[in-house]
């Protein structure tokens, strides 16, 4: 049987996760950021930090973007195993990047890797970088991950020996304290422990998806070391060098140990838009 | 201390600032990223369509927008990281009178470029619509062919800020002192 769901369904579903991850930070994250507002002791770095908030509030009141830099457009797509012959999804998903560039509006930023042409809509060859998986529902999920460069910058992946899983936690505080105020601190870190190459990038990145006050005991450990560093907000020093750490891991090679650390600034955007088999969507 | 400026300016304007105070800033002032730095550096003085004597640089790739009179008008317009212009900088303070460099992260090692002519202040990174709120007016906009983020745009600002002092006239370096400190912490906290 036919699915309800129609191309343009997809298109304004995908605009509106744009939108919103665009203009709107998760509660969580501006909770967070609060909490770390009364509790600095630097006045330099609580300066930061209310600019940030005041930032927060007038982008949220305009619907404007939050940041200048409107990031290349990630996209995690979940499609329920239950639709049948969808439009393509692809294509519509491509589309409505196009159109939120226009309506959000959004920043040009995708330029050809070598000749550095701007394609003027925020797509082209494997942009945007999109991620599908499945479940069981009747319902297609589409997260939009605005991501910008400055913290983007400042990750590394490196293949560590199995030997040296001792050296994560010295190689996770040596890249916040040399990436110092770049990627727009306080930062989230995502880390990926195993998987292949490009697996642990992939943990990484969905690490920083989850909630950023849900923390296991040993992300809690490693949030308060990289926060004994002083870096501080924007790298001007002070107790707040990142609101949360996210470890993701999965099995590896038995002579492998692949470690990615994606950093990313106060500015954690995402939003999620759910399709349901009849075409109605909303966002969460 | 707090310090409100208005551009042009001149080196006394700028001679009592020292790394940690905040300055809130008026007037014109000038984006210019990577290629706008690059292409400042291959045009001849008597060649550049705007002047930068006593001025004030955003290191800043701003989103902007026509309205329907066709007037460009600011949506976003953050910091962007300015250690990408560290190893175009000093040559670029040499040839023109830059007073005021503004972004965001610092800059690596070239505190010394900066003596005795110029301060670098620290925007906080990612407040583009606070960053909007404060720019009144946009004068006019050069090398548009370079694409909107990289063009250079002349803004009125209105008590732009808060601006932290980042590296001063005397070449004294706030980012590369928290460095340091991070560095002496890090081998605290790596001790058995």
């Amino acid at each position: 049987m036919e699915s309800g769901i129609k191309h343009e369904d997809i298109v304004q579903a995908t605009v509106s996760a744009i939108q919103k991850a665009e203009t709107v930070l998760t509660e969580d994250v501006v909770a967070s950021l609060e909490k770390a507002e009364q509790e600095e002791s630097s006045e330099v770095a609580q300066s930061h930090l209310k600019a940030i908030l005041k930032n927060i509030g007038i982008a949220h009141r305009h619907s404007v973007p939050i940041c200048q830099d409107t990031g290349i457009i990630i996209l995690f797509v979940e499609i329920g195993r239950k639709i049948s012959l969808l439009p393509d999804i692809e294509q519509a998903l491509i589309e409505g990047v196009r159109k939120a560039t226009v309506e959000v509006p959004l920043r040009p930023n995708v330029v050809h890797p070598l000749t550095r042409e701007n394609s003027g809509d925020n797509t082209g060859n494997g942009l945007p970088d999109i991620k599908y998986s499945f479940n069981d529902s009747d319902k297609i999920r589409i997260t939009a991950v605005p991501k910008g460069a400055g913290s983007e910058n400042m990750s590394i992946l490196k293949m560590l020996n199995p030997s040296e899983v001792d050296s994560i936690d010295q190689l996770v505080l040596e890249t916040v304290m040399n990436a110092g105020g770049k990627p727009c601190p306080p930062i989230i870190l995502g880390i990926g422990l195993g998987g292949s190459f490009d697996k642990a990038a992939l943990l990484a990145k969905t690490a920083l998806l989850g909630r950023v006050d849900n923390m296991d005991q040993q992300e809690l450990n490693m949030l308060e070391k990289v926060n004994r560093l002083g870096v501080g907000p924007m790298g001007t020093g002070g107790d707040t060098t990142a609101l949360a750490v996210h470890i993701n891991k999965a099995y590896c090679h038995t002579a492998s140990l692949p470690v990615a650390i994606n950093i990313q600034c106060w500015a954690n955007r995402h939003a999620t838009a759910v399709i349901g088999g009849d075409g109605q969507w909303n966002i969460i | 201390m707090e310090y409100h400026l208005k551009t042009p300016l001149k080196t006394e304007d700028i001679e009592t600032l020292r790394t940690g105070d905040i300055v809130y800033l008026s007037g014109k002032v000038l984006t210019a990223r990577d290629e706008a730095h690059k292409r400042i550096l291959e045009t001849p003085l008597k060649e550049m369509p705007f002047s930068l004597e006593g001025g004030a640089i955003y290191h800043c790739g701003p989103l902007m927008k026509k309205d329907d009179s066709g007037q460009w008008e600011v949506v976003a317009a953050g910091p962007t990281t300015s250690a990408r212009m560290s190893a175009m900088t000093p040559k670029f303070l040499e040839l023109h009178n830059v007073r005021i460099l503004i972004g965001k992260g610092g800059m690596d090692n070239i505190a010394d470029s900066f003596r005795g002519k110029c301060v670098y202040l620290a925007y906080t990174g990612g407040c583009a619509a606070l960053a909007a709120a404060s720019i009144k007016n946009v004068h006019a906009v050069h090398w548009l062919d370079l694409g909107m983020p990289e063009a250079v745009w002349e803004l009125e600002m209105d008590e732009f800020g808060p601006l932290i002092v980042g590296i001063d006239i005397k070449g004294n370096d706030l980012f590369s002192n928290i460095r340091k400190n991070a560095k002496e912490n890090l081998n605290e906290i790596s001790r058995p």
